[in-house]
């Protein structure tokens, strides 16, 4: 049946994204299946930088909140967004701009474990899935990813190197709880909002001791007290 | 309705089946009267026709069975060990209601394991099908087994008293259910009221300090839903003492009254 399979475009697009074409027989299983391995590969990735892409990113974002709601392992999400890069486009242009975002997306790379996901998720804006990581160290990660980016300079062509920096927002899965991707992604992107906020080129993690109350709170709450009046 | 039938004629393996809204009943602070609440609000939807079951989710300090008066032989813990099956662990209750009690086995289960998760999401599974509404009672405090079975409800009601620990301790619980849930909505029952009106100042102070300093950091705000004020009441002292429900041995008392029509405000 193979014969009948219109396979030309599938082997152009590997041949194109330097994936080198399947190996045995054309037309036997083993050639199809390493021919479907490819293809699956290529559409799990994003095509500038090779990082995962938005796909399987939240496919993984579902497994993991899954394994931590299951086995109550602790979990960072980490959303980055690079600080001004329209300013990069508009000075420098789309190439440059490109480059500028292959650079960073290899440097998240060297930043993590090789159990940890990096993906581009949209224009600019990359995220890390780290399982198993301790509240602890969450802080000292994100840092860490932000400190490298800031220390890079991007080659952009004709020896000239600009220096780019990026915005960071974290939240951890919340343990035990069953809860959604979207959800988690949301908490992380409104930690990202307040990190650009106070102006990018920053860390900003959810508060985990969000049970603590504070003496404001408890000011405010007891502030107009309806308790005075009790005879 | 109509298209819920065709679905179902056209997959009968698949049939969609009517599910319990579960109701999560919290409170952070102990003693504020979230069993007594929980119970007596069964009693009220029990008596309007509702198929209600009490579930209690207070799995390490369990008093569901001190309230009611009842001596299960056989408990959660049974369940959960496989000793015995669901059906026969759950008990009728005085107010027309259904009871699944927990026992005092269950203190091996104050910490959340994967087990107990896995065990818990299985019984609200299988019984949700079977009734009208499910009213999970859960322990005091935040601990990781109380937010993961608020977790499992469709909407959370959080008993309060005009006391400064107690308004502090709901004040951190929703705090809490708001960033890692994303509970939009709180339902508030303002137990031990001493004037008219406290209540809803009990539910504006809540409110006021979660728009200054929750809501804020929230992609959507959470608002409090206050659904009735129970006054402070001799007669729920005497109930608590005689181990009756009150909406059963003093129907006709203030603080009766008021719960059931905090039933009557959560059908609405």
């Amino acid at each position: 049946m193979a014969s009948a399979l219109q396979l030309d475009t599938a082997l152009q697009l590997l041949r194109q994204s330097g994936h080198g074409l399947p190996a045995g027989t054309p037309g036997s299983e083993a050639w199809l299946q390493s021919l479907i391995d490819s293809l699956v590969d290529l559409s799990s990735r994003d095509a500038l930088t090779g990082l995962a892409n938005r796909r399987s990113f939240e496919l993984a974002l579902a497994r993991e909140i899954d394994r931590v709601a299951r086995a109550g392992e602790p979990a960072l999400l980490l959303a980055l967004d690079i600080d001004h890069f329209k300013n990069v486009n508009d000075t420098y242009g789309h190439a440059a701009g490109d480059l500028v975002l292959k650079a960073v997306g290899s440097v998240l790379m060297d930043c993590v474990r090789p159990m940890d996901m990096v993906a581009r998720v949209g224009g600019e804006e990359f995220a890390i899935v780290m399982p198993n990581c301790p509240a602890a160290f969450g802080e000292a990660v994100a840092e860490r990813v932000r400190r490298r980016v800031e220390a890079m300079p991007v080659n952009i062509g004709l020896s000239q190197t600009i220096q780019v920096s990026v915005s960071i927002g974290g939240a951890f899965a919340p343990q035990w709880v069953r809860s959604s991707p979207a959800l988690w992604i949301e908490r992380a992107d409104v930690q990202l909002y307040r990190a650009k906020a106070q102006g990018r080129n920053r860390v900003c993690l959810e508060p985990s001791a969000v049970s603590v109350v504070s003496a404001e709170e408890k000011a405010l709450l007891f502030g107009i007290s309806q308790f005075q009046d009790i005879e | 309705m109509s298209a819920a039938s065709a679905k179902a004629a056209s997959s009968p393996a698949r049939t969609p089946t009517a599910r319990a809204r579960i109701t999560a009943v919290t409170s952070g602070k102990g003693g504020v009267g979230k069993t007594f609440i929980s119970v007596n609000l069964a009693a009220a939807l029990a008596r309007q026709g509702r198929r209600v079951l009490v579930l209690d989710a207070d799995l390490g300090l369990a008093n569901l069975d001190v309230m009611l008066d009842l001596v299960p032989k056989i408990t959660l813990h049974d369940v959960f060990t496989g000793k015995s099956s669901l059906e026969d662990a759950i008990l009728p209750a005085p107010g027309g209601f259904s009871a699944l009690l927990a026992g005092s086995g269950m203190v091996e289960y104050s910490r959340m394991t994967p087990e107990v998760r896995d065990q818990l999401l299985q019984v609200i599974d299988t019984v949700a099908p079977r009734y009208d509404h499910v009213i999970l009672d859960t322990g005091a405090g935040i601990s990781d087994v109380v937010l993961y079975a608020v977790s499992l409800a469709d909407e959370v009601l959080v008993v309060v008293t005009p006391e400064p620990t107690s308004m502090t301790d709901a004040y951190a619980t929703i705090k809490v259910l708001a960033s890692t849930q994303a509970r939009t909505l709180v339902k508030l029952v303002v137990n031990q009221t001493r004037r008219h009106g406290e209540g809803r100042t009990v539910c504006q102070q809540l409110q006021q300090v979660i728009d200054r300093f929750v809501n804020p950091g929230l992609a959507t705000a959470v608002r409090l839903e206050l659904m009735g004020q129970v006054p402070l009441d001799i007669a729920v002292r005497d109930s608590v003492l005689r181990r009756q429900l009150l909406l059963e041995s003093l129907p006709g008392s203030p603080a009766a009254l008021a719960v059931a029509a905090v039933g009557t405000r959560l059908l609405d």
